[in-house]
C-alpha cells in the first residue's frame, strides 16, 4: 500500500472495528455465557450473570433428556447429502449455461430463482400428501430431496457466475489440443472451479443446515435434524434461558466452527459475480 | 463459437436440474392451483368440493391483506437498506489496515451462520424482553422504563433481527468487490484532487454497483419468504403490525387447516413475488449484463 | 440417583438382554415439553422393565410446533406417530371425526376414577378417545405479605371488585411491584384464554345458539374495558407480549401482586429453588362478577390419544395405559415427591392424605370441579369449552381476536375498535364456514 497509514489513525480503526465487531458477536456470545448458568442466574441483569458460578447443568440436562447425537448426524447427513445431490445436478448445467449460452440462459437462470418464492407454508399440505404416499415422511432421503430442490436454483447461479470468470480461450486451446468435452471437463475446467464449486458446498451446507421449515414439519423421530431438537426447548413452563442457550450453542456450534475454519474459501467464491 | 454437437451436448448438461426444478415447480404448483380452486378444510374431510375463486376472493378481501402488504414491503425494504448501508460501511471499515483483522472479520460473520429459529428465540428472550432481557436490565440500571420491542414496534424489531442475520452476508460479499478495486484507480482519482467522499461516489461506487445489485436481489428472494422470526417473536401481532403475506397465508393453511384458502394465498404471494422480482430485474438487471 | 434407580436399570438391560429376541415393537410418542411430560421421559425404566417388548421413540417439542405437526399427520393420515398429546381442544374434535381410537381400560385402570370434568371434555358419545396425563384449571395465585402490608384480606372467592381493590392498594410502581399480571400475548390458547373464561364469569360468550358471534354485546364490552382498566393501571410494562412463561418469570422474583393463571403454576412458584417469593403465595378461586354464577376459570388437560391409522395399536394402549395409571402416580411420588405429580385428572389422588398436605392441592380441585366446559356460560350456547370453542375454525379466529385484543393492550387500538374488529373477523369466518348465513 502506497498511502502512509499513521499508526494513530491504525489503532482509532482497530478500536472502532472491535468494538462493531463484538456488538455484532454479542448475541452469540451471551448466550454462550447463559449456557453455563443456573435457571435462576441466567435471568439476573448482566452484570450480576458474570459474577455467578460457571455450571454445566444444562447441557447435563439436555443431554440426559435428548439424543443430541442423533440430532446431529440427521443434521450433517441431511445437509451434505442435499448440497452434494444438488452440485452432481447443478455443475454440468451451470456449465453448459456459461459455456455454451443461448439467447434464452438467462431466462433460464431467472425462472429457476423465481421457483424458490413459493411460500413453504403454503405448499405444506402437497408435499405432505406426496411425501406420505411415497414413504418418505421421516427419511432422510426425502429431506435431502426437498433441501436439494430448494437450494438448486442459487447452487446452479453461483456455479454460472463463478464458471463465466473462467476465460474461454483456456478452453479453446485444450480444444485445439484435441481434447474431448469430457476431458475439458475433467482436466481443465474442474481444476479452476474448484474455489467456485467449495464456496458453492460451504454456503449450502450452511443454508441446508439452518432450514428449519422442511426440516421440521417432514420429521418425526427417525429423521430429525437439530431444529427440531431446538423446538423441544423453545419456551416451555417455567424458566428455560439456560436450557435454551445451552440446546442453542450446541445446534449452531457445529456449523459456526466450520465456518469460520472455512471462511476464506466461503469468501472467495461468494461473489455470485458481483467482482469481476 | 459453439458447434452445433455442444449445443445438444449443453441441452443435454443442462437438462436435469430444468427437469427436476420443473418437477419441483409444477407438481406443487398445479396442486396448489388445483387446491386453491376447491372447498378443503383438513379438518373437515368430506366438505370437498368446487368453489370456483371464492378462496381468492375471500384471501383478497382479509382485512389484514393491506397490511401484509405493507408490512412485507416495509420488512424486506427495512432489511434491504439497514444490511446494504451497514454492511457498505462495515467493508469500508474492515478494508482498512487495523489489528486483529481476521479476528473481527469472524466475529462479523458469525451472524449468517446462526439459525433463524434460534436467533429469533435469542433476540426475543435474552435481549428483547421487557424484563428479563439484557436491553431491559440496561434501561433500568440507568433508571429508565425498560422499552417493550415487540409490543412497541414490532416490525422494527424483527427487521433489526433479520437484518442482524443478513449483515454478514452484505459485508462479505462487499468487501471482496471492494478488495478488487484497483488501488492505481484510487490513487490517480486522489492525485487529480478527489477528496475522500468524491472518491467514494465516483470511483467505489461505480465499482461496487454489480456487488450491490447481487446482495439485492438474493436477500430479496429469502427475506420474501421470512417467516420462522414473525412466529417466534410476534405471532404477526399486535393486531396485525407484523403480518406479512408469508404469515397469512401461514394462519390460513396451518392454524385454520384451510388448504383451499392457504393455496389461493400462497398462489397470489408466487404472483406478487414474481411481479417484485420482474421490477427488480428491469431496475437493477442491467447492472448484472457484461 | 438413588439406588432404587439403578437397580431398575441394571434389572432393565439384564432383561433387554434377554428378550433381545423377541419381537420389539417400536412406538413413537409426540408428546408437549412440559415438565411433567419431561419427567416422564426420566422415567422410562419402570415402563420398560414391565414392557421389555415395547420401546419408545420420543418426539418432543413446544406446543405449537406439536400442535401443528401432529393435527397436519393426523388430517392427512400419515401415520408418522402411534401416541399423541392431544389438548381437551382437540379431543372431542378428533373424536367426532373417527381419527382417534376409542380407549377401553381393564377394571385396575379405574377409568370412573378420572375427574368428571376431564373426562367429560375427552368423550364423544360415550366413548372415551383420549386418556387424561395432566388437567389444570386457573386459579388465582397472590402474595400473601402484600396482602397483608395493604390491610386486605383474601375472599376464597373473590369478586373481580375485590381483586381490582387488592391490585390497587398493592401496586407499588416505584418498587416495580405491579397488582395484578395477567396474559396479553396473542393467542387462542394464550390470551383468549384467560379471556375467554374471564368473559364467561361476565355472563358474556363467544356465540348464541344459532352461531351468531357476540363481541357486539355489553358483556364483552365490559369485560375488556375491565381487563385493560386493571392491566394499564396495575399491571406490568410489555403485558402484551406476556404469555404464561413470562408472567411466571415475573411472579417468581416478585414483581406480580396476583396472578391469575393455571393452576399447575402453583408448583413452580411454591418451589423455593426458582421462585423468591416461594412462603408467600397464597390460592384463592378465580373470580366471577358480583351476581354471575360462572367464575372465571378455565378447564385444560393434556391427554394422551392414539390416532386411528397406527399399526401398533395395542403397544399405544398399553404405553396410554402405563403413563395415566394410577401406578405411574405413585411412581413419580416415589421418585420425585407429591408436590410433582400430575395433577388434576383423578379422584383418587386429592383423597389421598399424603397429596393433600400439598398446599395448592385443595384448591386446585376446587377449581377443577368449578370449570364446566359443557356448560360454560350463563346463557345456553351451541359449543363445548370453556375457555375455547370447540370447533376446527377457532385456533384461527381465537388467534385473531387475540391479536385484537392484544393491540388493545398494547394501546395501540381502542377497546371499542378491537370489540368492533373481532365482532367483523369472526362473523366474516364463521360465514366462510358455513354456520352462518
Amino acid at each position: 500500500m502506497a498511502r502512509a497509514v499513521s499508526s494513530r489513525r491504525k489503532a482509532l480503526v482497530t478500536v472502532i472495528a472491535w468494538t462493531i465487531g463484538l456488538a455484532i458477536f454479542f448475541p452469540i456470545l451471551w448466550t454462550a455465557i447463559l449456557s453455563f448458568k443456573s435457571e435462576g442466574n441466567a435471568i439476573a441483569s448482566p452484570l450480576t450473570v458474570l459474577t455467578t458460578p460457571f455450571t454445566l447443568e444444562s447441557y447435563e440436562t439436555v443431554q440426559e433428556r435428548s439424543n443430541y447425537f442423533g440430532h446431529f448426524w440427521n443434521s450433517v447427513v441431511i445437509s451434505l447429502g442435499s448440497t452434494l445431490l444438488a452440485l452432481v445436478i447443478a455443475i454440468p448445467a451451470a456449465w453448459a449455461m456459461a459455456f455454451v449460452p443461448g439467447r434464452r440462459t438467462k431466462d433460464l437462470l431467472m425462472w429457476m430463482l423465481s421457483t424458490k418464492m413459493m411460500p413453504a407454508v403454503g405448499v405444506l399440505v402437497p408435499i405432505y400428501l406426496i411425501f406420505r404416499d411415497l414413504g418418505l415422511l421421516d427419511t432422510r432421503t426425502g429431506l435431502v430431496v426437498v433441501l436439494m430442490l430448494m437450494n438448486l436454483p442459487i447452487v446452479v447461479w453461483m456455479l454460472y457466475t463463478y464458471f463465466r470468470e473462467i476465460p474461454g480461450e483456456i478452453l479453446e486451446a485444450a480444444r485445439m489440443d484435441g481434447a474431448t468435452l469430457k476431458d475439458e471437463l475433467i482436466h481443465v475446467l474442474t481444476p479452476m472451479a474448484v474455489p467456485g464449486i467449495a464456496s458453492t458446498l460451504l454456503l449450502n451446507i450452511i443454508l441446508a443446515w439452518n432450514e428449519a421449515f422442511w426440516t421440521l414439519n417432514l420429521t418425526a423421530a427417525k429423521a430429525a435434524p437439530l431444529t427440531a431438537f431446538i423446538a423441544s426447548y423453545s419456551s416451555p413452563e417455567g424458566l428455560f434461558y439456560a436450557k435454551l442457550s445451552a440446546a442453542s450453542t450446541l445446534a449452531i456450534a457445529p456449523i459456526l466452527i466450520l465456518g469460520w475454519f472455512s471462511q476464506k474459501q466461503l469468501v472467495r467464491g461468494l461473489t455470485f459475480g458481483a467482482v469481476k | 463459437m459453439s458447434t452445433q454437437a455442444s449445443r445438444t451436448a449443453a441441452r443435454l448438461m443442462i437438462s436435469p436440474a430444468v427437469l427436476l426444478l420443473l418437477g419441483w415447480m409444477i407438481i406443487p404448483l398445479g396442486m396448489t392451483l388445483w387446491f386453491s380452486l376447491q372447498r378443503y378444510n383438513l379438518l373437515m374431510p368430506g366438505m370437498e368440493s368446487f368453489t370456483g375463486f371464492d378462496n381468492y376472493t375471500y384471501f383478497l378481501t382479509d382485512p389484514a391483506f393491506g397490511a401484509a402488504i405493507f408490512n412485507t414491503l416495509a420488512l424486506v425494504l427495512g432489511v434491504l437498506t439497514i444490511t446494504t448501508v451497514g454492511g457498505l460501511l462495515l467493508a469500508l471499515l474492515l478494508d482498512q489496515p487495523f489489528w486483529g483483522q481476521g479476528v473481527v472479520r469472524v466475529l462479523v460473520i458469525a451472524p449468517f451462520f446462526v439459525m433463524p429459529t434460534v436467533s429469533a428465540l435469542v433476540w426475543k428472550n435474552m435481549f428483547m424482553n421487557p424484563v428479563n432481557g439484557v436491553f431491559a436490565h440496561l434501561a433500568k440500571s440507568v433508571g429508565l422504563q425498560p422499552y417493550d420491542f415487540l409490543s412497541q414496534s414490532p416490525l422494527a424489531s424483527i427487521v433489526l433481527i433479520v437484518s442482524w442475520q443478513w449483515l454478514p452476508f452484505a459485508t462479505l460479499i462487499l468487501l471482496t468487490a471492494l478488495q478488487s478495486l484497483d488501488s492505481e484507480q484510487l490513487e490517480a482519482a486522489e492525485m487529480d484532487g478527489a477528496g475522500p467522499i468524491s472518491r467514494f461516489v465516483h470511483v467505489m461506487l461505480p465499482h461496487l454497483a454489480r456487488a450491490i445489485t447481487v446482495v439485492v436481489l438474493i436477500q430479496t428472494i429469502f427475506l420474501l419468504s421470512t417467516f420462522a422470526e414473525i412466529l417466534v417473536t410476534t405471532n404477526g401481532g399486535p393486531g396485525t403490525a407484523s403480518t406479512t403475506l408469508t404469515y397469512l397465508v401461514y394462519i390460513q393453511s396451518l392454524l385454520q387447516y384451510d388448504v383451499g384458502t392457504g393455496a389461493a394465498g400462497g398462489i397470489i404471494a408466487v404472483i406478487l413475488a414474481n411481479i417484485v422480482a420482474i421490477f427488480l430485474m428491469r431496475m437493477i438487471g442491467k447492472n448484472l449484463e457484461a | 440417583m438413588n439406588t432404587k434407580i439403578r437397580a431398575l436399570m441394571g434389572a432393565c438391560a439384564l432383561s433387554a438382554l434377554a428378550t433381545a429376541a423377541l419381537a420389539e415393537t417400536t412406538i413413537t410418542v409426540a408428546t408437549v415439553n412440559n415438565g411433567d411430560m419431561v419427567r416422564m421421559q426420566g422415567l422410562m425404566d419402570d415402563f420398560y422393565a414391565k414392557h421389555p417388548d415395547i420401546k419408545v421413540d420420543w418426539v418432543t417439542l413446544e406446543e405449537n410446533v406439536l400442535r401443528q405437526k401432529v393435527t397436519t399427520d393426523i388430517a392427512t393420515k400419515g401415520g408418522q406417530y402411534d401416541v399423541m398429546t392431544i389438548g381437551t381442544y382437540e379431543a372431542p374434535i378428533w373424536g367426532k371425526q373417527g381419527w382417534l381410537l376409542p380407549l377401553e381400560f381393564d377394571a385396575a385402570y379405574d377409568v370412573d376414577d378420572l375427574l368428571p370434568a376431564i373426562r367429560g371434555g375427552l368423550t364423544v358419545d360415550g366413548k372415551l378417545y383420549a386418556a387424561p396425563f395432566y388437567g389444570e384449571s386457573s386459579m388465582i395465585m397472590y402474595r400473601t405479605d402484600l396482602m397483608e402490608a395493604a390491610g386486605l384480606t383474601m375472599p376464597a372467592e373473590p369478586t373481580w371488585d375485590d381483586v381490582k381493590a387488592a391490585a390497587a392498594a398493592m401496586t407499588d410502581r416505584d418498587n416495580e411491584i405491579y397488582g395484578i399480571c395477567l396474559r396479553g400475548k396473542a393467542g387462542w390458547g394464550e390470551n383468549m384464554a384467560f379471556l375467554s373464561a374471564m368473559a364467561n364469569s361476565y355472563g358474556a360468550k363467544w356465540f348464541d345458539m344459532e352461531w351468531n358471534p357476540q363481541f357486539d354485546g355489553a358483556a364483552w364490552k365490559e369485560t375488556l374495558t375491565d381487563y385493560l382498566d386493571m392491566m394499564t393501571n396495575y399491571g406490568p410494562p410489555g403485558a402484551s407480549n406476556n404469555g404464561f412463561n413470562e408472567n411466571l418469570a415475573l411472579f417468581q422474583q416478585g414483581h406480580c401482586g396476583m396472578w391469575i393463571d393455571a393452576t399447575v403454576a402453583a408448583s413452580f412458584v411454591t418451589n423455593p429453588n426458582d421462585s423468591t417469593v416461594a412462603d408467600r403465595v397464597g390460592f384463592a378461586l378465580a373470580p366471577n362478577k358480583a351476581g354471575i354464577a360462572k367464575h372465571g376459570n378455565w378447564l385444560w388437560a393434556w391427554n394422551l390419544a392414539i390416532p386411528a391409522g397406527t399399526q401398533k395399536a395395542e403397544a399405544a394402549k398399553t404405553f396410554v395405559e402405563w403413563a395415566t395409571s394410577k401406578d405411574y402416580t405413585a411412581l413419580v411420588a416415589e421418585h420425585e415427591g407429591w408436590a410433582n405429580v400430575p395433577p388434576g385428572t383423578r379422584t383418587s389422588l386429592y383423597e389421598n392424605p399424603e397429596y393433600q398436605k400439598v398446599p395448592f392441592a385443595a384448591m386446585t380441585l376446587n377449581s377443577i370441579n368449578a370449570a364446566d366446559p359443557t356448560n360454560p356460560t350463563v346463557d345456553p350456547v351451541p359449543y363445548v369449552g370453556v375457555q375455547f370453542v370447540a370447533i376446527p375454525e377457532f385456533q384461527g379466529i381465537g388467534t385473531a381476536v387475540g391479536q385484537q385484543f392484544s393491540a388493545a393492550l398494547a394501546g395501540t387500538t381502542s377497546a371499542d375498535d378491537a370489540l368492533a374488529a373481532a365482532q367483523a373477523l369472526t362473523t366474516r369466518e364463521m360465514k366462510k364456514a358455513g354456520y352462518i348465513k
